[in-house]
């Protein structure tokens, strides 16, 4: 009987959230388990027992030069890297951040021993090593989750739609952000979380990433016209998630 | 036995370097170093989390956005953080909340203390107990007990859904009110649901009970900080109460979390009245405990807890006892909300102005403070935050170098687990709270206006 495939979970500059709605796959979990053997996911389990893995997931972003040397040695024992949440995929939330001068607060921060801090501009995974799929989403919807594992563990490209929330809004039957006065980036979003946000009666903020060939120009103008925005609220709304984007900043 | 050669053998200097301690949330490393006479050369709580800065993020970001952006400082107590942050703000604007709104937030909150203690006892701590690595041996081992445990973690994201949109950075949470908010139907289940899952909740408790043998009994009187109300078991909001000081109003909150240093650690530490203090649910139990509902009080006679219990282990027992207070708490308000009717609000204009405000909530952990200052465009300039397992550090510290020569007669495996075990009943959130140490023996600088992010 061959041996079940070695899963690892890493986390960096995050909040821990995706690695949660792993717990929050529930009674889900234990099934899941019997398909792959857990060898480290600091979490919830002490020890490490594998020096490779077949699949690694890593959460949170990169914002120093350490955690650079430690992902790389992760992604040298890895067969295939994922980066799992927004922060790991895009970049998140950690890349508002960037847009302050960096030198400036950490200064003011640490002061005249700044230097004794590294930090750098947050960035995705996919700035410092080779990834070889992700999980989109702040944080990650665990069905999809299950389904990208699934399909890694078949050998198969893991699917992610590319199309835009806006079609899973109508789907659901949500009345359109924009009819209501309000902004919202589902124009630009790619699809795959079933417009939750919408539905929950906010808007969609972006934290999946940009669906392909989004067009930038276009949503600027619907964001000042439709919703009245002006560049500033534009520039707050975009720098949300897509801080690490050609996104108009 | 290991052990038994340990204690004939004088020469042993014992070296723990618990890199990362697993079951927490964040990074920690545990360094202990006991020479061959058996005394503690070393002894250290450290915590390189990469910081964040979420002090530069919320630089100049509308009143409007604030609360989404810190949720993200923590996965599991984004719903405290986002309460939290919206008192600040409302506090500052002068927002005031309806009643229905108010009822819904505390909802919220009974929601993420019943998800977060349920995931430290039974999760993360509940292994240690019954001698394994992780809960993933207990499906085969002990697969009624592991049902139980996860059965009532799926309620709690279940009712977090319910009423907040869903458990890790909810959306329907804003300033002033809900932008959506649950059916009757919804909260019936709800309500109906929280009913029928009391007896699994006296089973995990029996389970604690019959377990407690195996925790540590480690005794150590500090400071116990938490908020306190006349009226309530204070989780939502409340003055800052302490057995060691007086009562102050949430806005004097800098009063009590001062820094100092200590020489053998270049972190920081908050102490009020002595030289640290704990906050979590065994401060709550030790200041509140007679505010506890009904089942809540038997939960604690069934583990033999009683205030003020000062062994930092039994942080893990007090969550049990809470995890049944906010079940029955939130039957009674799910009963209030049903029998006056839900109704759609809207959320009143808040006229804009340079202000200041603060927030005081209990999470899972402790005492959560977020306090802000706007100017008159809605705009933070100046943002602070004060994170419970930051408060945390210190006591954990004093308590490791109160353990650690205790420990000296023991092998190598049994005080990293012992320390491990330490750490783990704070349940500490370390991604919402970093130091960064220095190793280089200088003082580190405090981060000036925020916490550790």
């Amino acid at each position: 009987m061959a041996d079940k495939p070695k899963i690892a979970f890493f986390d960096f500059a995050g909040c821990e959230g995706d690695q949660l709605q792993i717990a929050n796959l529930e009674e889900d979990l234990l099934a899941v388990l019997g398909h792959v053997e857990v060898v480290a996911f600091r979490e919830i389990l002490t020890g490490e027992y594998s020096d490779t893995y077949d699949i690694a997931f890593i959460e949170g972003s990169i914002t120093r030069p350490a955690d650079e040397i430690r992902l790389k040695e992760i992604r040298a024992k890895s067969k295939l890297l994922v980066a799992f949440g927004a922060c790991a995929a895009i970049g998140g939330i950690n890349c508002l951040k960037n847009f302050h001068d960096e030198s400036v607060y950490r200064q003011e921060v640490y002061g005249d021993r700044a230097h004794w801090y590294p930090t750098y501009p947050a960035r995705p995974i996919k700035a410092v090593v080779k990834v070889d799929a992700e999980v989109p989403g702040c944080p990650i919807d665990r069905t999809e989750f299950v389904r990208i594992t699934k399909e890694l563990l078949l050998g198969k490209e893991p699917y992610l739609p590319r199309h835009p929330v806006c079609v899973e809004c109508k789907q659901v039957g949500n009345i359109c952000r924009y009819d209501l006065g309000r902004p919202c980036l589902g124009i630009i979003t790619r699809a795959g979380c079933g417009a939750c946000c919408v539905t929950e009666g906010a808007i969609c903020w972006g934290c999946r990433g940009l669906a392909p060939y989004a067009n930038l120009d276009a949503a600027r103008v619907v964001l000042e016209e439709r919703a009245g925005l002006s560049r500033i609220e534009i520039q707050d709304l975009m720098r949300l998630y897509l801080g690490y984007t050609s996104a108009p900043l | 036995m290991k052990e038994f050669e340990t204690i004939l053998s004088p020469s042993a200097v014992k070296k723990i370097n618990v890199h990362h301690v697993s079951r927490v949330e964040g990074h920690g490393n545990i360094v202990v170093e006991i020479d061959a006479d058996g005394v503690v050369k070393t002894c250290r709580w450290e915590v390189p989390e990469a910081p964040r800065f979420f002090e530069a993020m919320l630089l100049g970001r509308s009143y409007l956005d604030v609360h989404q952006i810190v949720s993200r400082i923590c996965g599991i107590c984004s719903i405290g953080h986002q309460l939290s942050s919206l008192q600040a703000t409302e506090d500052a604007f002068g927002i005031r909340l309806s009643e229905q709104t108010l009822t819904l937030r505390k909802l919220a909150l009974h929601a993420e203390n019943l998800q977060s203690h349920i995931l430290h006892a039974g999760y993360l701590v509940l292994p240690d107990l019954l001698g394994v690595p992780s809960v993933i041996p207990l499906a085969g081992t002990h697969t009624k007990e592991l049902l139980c445990v996860v059965g009532l973690h799926r309620l709690a994201n279940e009712f977090s859904r319910t009423i907040c949109g869903r458990t890790t950075h909810p959306q329907r949470l804003i300033p002033g009110g809900m932008g959506k908010i649950p059916t009757a139907d919804d909260l019936k289940k709800l309500k109906k649901s929280l009913e029928d899952s009391l007896p699994s909740f006296m089973a995990l408790a029996e389970l604690f009970a019959a377990l407690k043998h195996k925790i540590p009994s480690f005794q150590r009187e500090t400071e116990y900080i938490g908020l306190v109300s006349p009226t309530e078991y204070a989780l939502y909001w409340g003055q800052i109460g302490s057995t060691q000081d007086k009562q102050r109003p949430t806005c004097f909150y800098k009063d009590l979390t001062r820094e100092y240093c200590v020489p053998q650690s270049t972190a920081k530490f908050a102490k009020n009245v002595g030289e640290s203090y704990l906050v979590g649910a065994l401060a709550r139990f030790n200041l509140n405990s007679e505010l506890l509902s009904p089942k809540a009080k038997k939960v604690a006679a069934l583990l033999d807890l009683k205030p003020v219990c000062t062994n930092p282990f039994y942080n893990t027992l007090a969550q049990v006892v809470e995890a049944v207070h906010s079940t029955e708490d939130s039957i009674k308000l799910l009963d209030n909300l049903l029998t006056r009717g839900l109704k759609l609000e809207t959320v009143e204009a808040v006229k804009l102005r340079a202000c200041k405000g603060y927030g005081a909530v209990e999470v899972p952990r402790g005492t959560l403070f977020h306090a802000y200052e706007y100017d008159d465009t809605g705009r933070i300039l100046r943002a602070d935050c004060v994170i419970p397992t930051n408060q945390n550090h210190a006591n954990i510290q004093k308590d490791l170098e109160a353990l650690a020569p205790t420990l000296a007669h023991l092998s190598e495996q049994e005080i990293e687990l012992q320390t491990s075990m330490l750490v783990r009943a704070y349940d500490p959130c370390i991604s919402c709270s970093t130091h960064v140490i220095d190793l280089t023996g200088q003082p580190a600088e405090p981060f000036v206006r925020f916490v550790r992010v």
